[in-house]
């Protein structure tokens, strides 16, 4: 692997709230190499946005703990001063939204907002400079008549073009590292392939780092080299991409990818489901978050298993459950197919 | 059931349709007018979200249908169940013609008929108690009311995976797919014949997506169901439905038994649909990628 674009380290994000306090992330660390995709997955509550927020500085407010390490190129950002980080968002790192409707001011002109932000981190683009990279970049990200639309209020643009449109803001700066929070969940598949397509693009030509959140694991498929598994604020899993689909190791990812239903394949008569909710961040089970819901639970899922390497011949695959791997390879064969339990 | 109104023309209907259909669909337009103008709205374009679409459901059978947005798929729905007035076409319900009834006429078919919507959140009052939002169609339909209401309402509540010490709770208390579960004791307390499901799982997280559509596949098989059931996602479509409809511009563009239309489409949209569902195994997506880009 190449040298790490981004360490994070033991990050820790908690809130205090009225009925007491909430960890939202607890203890998560990975590595972000230049050019690489690295997948964040979970279900609501899972910390995964939170992770990603806490990068950029975006969960700071009184209310909130932050502990641990982010460190990007060796700069420490946890503990960088409001201004600095300003500089890094944008010019570093860019950050995409999950719904396009809202990242836009809906009263200024979409060109006029990429000018905008170019120009606020760069003092020595003239307006007439700055409007021309804007217009570049509506290009390089697929939108027809860059020069003309450039003038369009975002209520003018379709949503695939709006979210395209906040690409091209995130990218005006050439960050190294872009930060996509589901940013294809509010967009119809058509569009959302294209944007997956353009994402890959950027990465394969600008050597883009990208951690891309998303609670879909078709989108991952289609576009991660590695995969972090978050569940109630930890990481349970974590490993390549066909390590992940070929070799989960958590109960809970085998659910995931056993209650997908594919075009691909027969179905099933019924659709293999993970029981039970998400517990909440407030009550979490001791030990084990998922040991409530899991049907695999036995004597020592009340001690929390570490995030470790448990398999010799994969010492960057992690996850945190006690079972032996040779259990798991058996026990997660339900009808031929990975999946945490036959559907009931 | 207990249909009221004239039964005179229904006899000649009885003879001339088939009895296995319950909802018949044709030629159905649904326009909005788009208007202009400061003080007096001039009428200068359509919207033609349903532009004359047909087709059948049979008893007990789900059909699916499948769009992307802006395709119609919504408002197609909302204009079978006469939740808005169709512009022209003919909507037969158990060979009734239910096009163009006045709410009042609607109004006993209203049982038969019910809806799920896409946002658990927003579609449940959230200043009434759970076994209120549940039983308020028992009520207003006279069906029960007092005790027996209570106990009505506390078999619905067993019956969708929730206890009966829910009935005087409020919705914030409950997760997404809990709400969801109550949206639909809700759509079935009246016994309905057909349920339009627009989006039911869609909202929701992963984990709770499977969970609610075995709920619903369950409730088909014990109380008879026929579904519509609207989505954009079209893996939960073709795994759900016994035929689909995919709906394009506000037309159906193609329609048939479901994994026919998944495995061997024969329309260039739907085609372009199936290409774009991303296939959740990664060697897979690598060889398709290869595929469509040969470089």
């Amino acid at each position: 692997m190449t040298e790490p674009l981004l360490c994070v380290r033991d990050l820790r994000v908690g809130f205090v709230t009225e009925t007491g306090r909430v960890q939202a992330a607890d203890g998560v660390s990975f590595d972000v190499a230049p050019g690489e995709v690295l997948a964040i997955v979970g279900e609501s509550g899972s910390g995964k946005s939170v992770t990603a927020q806490t990068i950029i500085g975006l969960t700071r407010s009184p209310n909130s703990r932050i502990a641990g390490s982010v460190r990007l190129r060796g700069a420490e950002l946890i503990d960088a001063g409001d201004d600095e980080l300003r500089k890094v968002r944008g010019e570093q790192i860019g950050m995409v939204f999950q719904d396009p409707m809202t990242s836009f001011n809906p009263v200024y002109r979409v060109g006029r907002q990429i000018v905008e932000a170019v120009r606020a981190h760069r003092r020595d683009i003239g307006n007439s400079e700055a409007r021309e990279i804007a217009v570049e970049m509506l290009d390089s990200v697929g939108i027809p008549d860059p020069a003309q639309r450039i003038d369009d209020y975002p209520h003018e643009f379709s949503g695939g073009m709006r979210q395209r449109a906040m690409i091209a803001m995130a990218l005006a700066l050439e960050p190294e590292l872009l930060i996509a929070d589901e940013p294809t969940t509010a967009l119809d598949v058509t569009v959302q392939a294209q944007i997956l397509a353009l994402l890959e693009r950027l990465n394969r030509e600008r050597g883009l780092a990208t951690i891309l959140i998303t609670h879909d694991l078709g989108v991952v498929a289609e576009v991660a080299d590695r995969v972090l598994v978050m569940y109630a604020g930890r990481v349970v899993e974590q490993g390549t991409l066909d390590e992940i689909f070929y070799d989960p190791q958590h109960p809970y990812t085998w659910g995931l990818l056993g209650s997908l239903t594919r075009i691909d394949r027969d179905r099933p008569e019924r659709l293999p489901q993970i029981s039970g909710a998400p517990p909440s961040l407030q009550s979490l089970p001791q030990g084990c978050p998922f040991r409530p819901r899991c049907p695999h639970e036995f004597d020592r899922c009340p001690e929390l298993p570490g995030l470790d390497a448990r398999l010799a011949e994969a010492p960057a695959h992690l996850d945190r459950c006690w079972l032996e791997p040779e259990e798991k390879r058996e026990l997660r064969q339900v009808e031929g197919q990975i999946g945490l339990e036959a559907p009931k | 059931m207990s249909v009221d109104g004239p039964k005179s023309d229904d006899i000649g209907d009885i003879q001339t349709h088939r009895p296995e259909l319950l909802l018949e669909v044709a030629d159905l337009v649904k326009h909005f007018p788009v208007k202009r103008g400061l003080v007096f709205d001039r009428e200068v374009d359509q919207v033609r979200a349903v532009d004359g679409v047909s087709f059948s459901v049979a008893r007990g059978e789900t059909l699916g249908l499948v769009g992307e947005s802006g395709s119609g798929k919504s408002t197609l729905a909302r204009t079978v169940l006469q939740l808005l007035e169709p512009s022209s076409g003919s909507v037969r319900f158990e060979g009734r013609e239910i096009a163009g009834l006045s709410r009042r006429a609607m109004r006993p078919l209203r049982r038969e008929m019910q809806m799920v919507f896409q946002d658990p959140y927003a579609s449940l009052n959230p200043r009434k108690r759970v076994g209120q939002i549940v039983g308020e169609p028992l009520l207003l339909q006279g069906v029960a009311r007092g005790a027996a209401l209570r106990r009505e309402v506390q078999e619905l509540l067993a019956r969708v995976g929730l206890a009966a010490e829910h009935y005087d709770r409020f919705p914030h208390e409950f997760s997404g797919g809990q709400r969801q579960r109550i949206g639909i004791a809700r759509a079935i307390a009246l016994r309905p014949k057909l349920i339009v499901a627009d989006e039911p799982v869609s909202a929701l997280d992963v984990s709770i997506r499977a969970q609610i559509v075995n709920l619903l596949a369950d409730l088909q098989e014990e109380l008879e169901l026929t579904y519509i059931f609207v989505a954009h996602d079209i893996g939960i479509v073709r795994h759900v439905s016994d035929r689909i409809a995919v709906m394009h511009e506000g037309k159906i563009v193609e329609e048939g038994p479901a994994d026919q239309v998944c495995d061997q489409p024969r329309d260039a949209y739907t085609k372009q649909l199936l290409a774009a569902v991303p296939i959740p195994d990664p060697r897979e997506a690598r060889s398709r990628r290869r595929a469509v880009r040969p470089s």
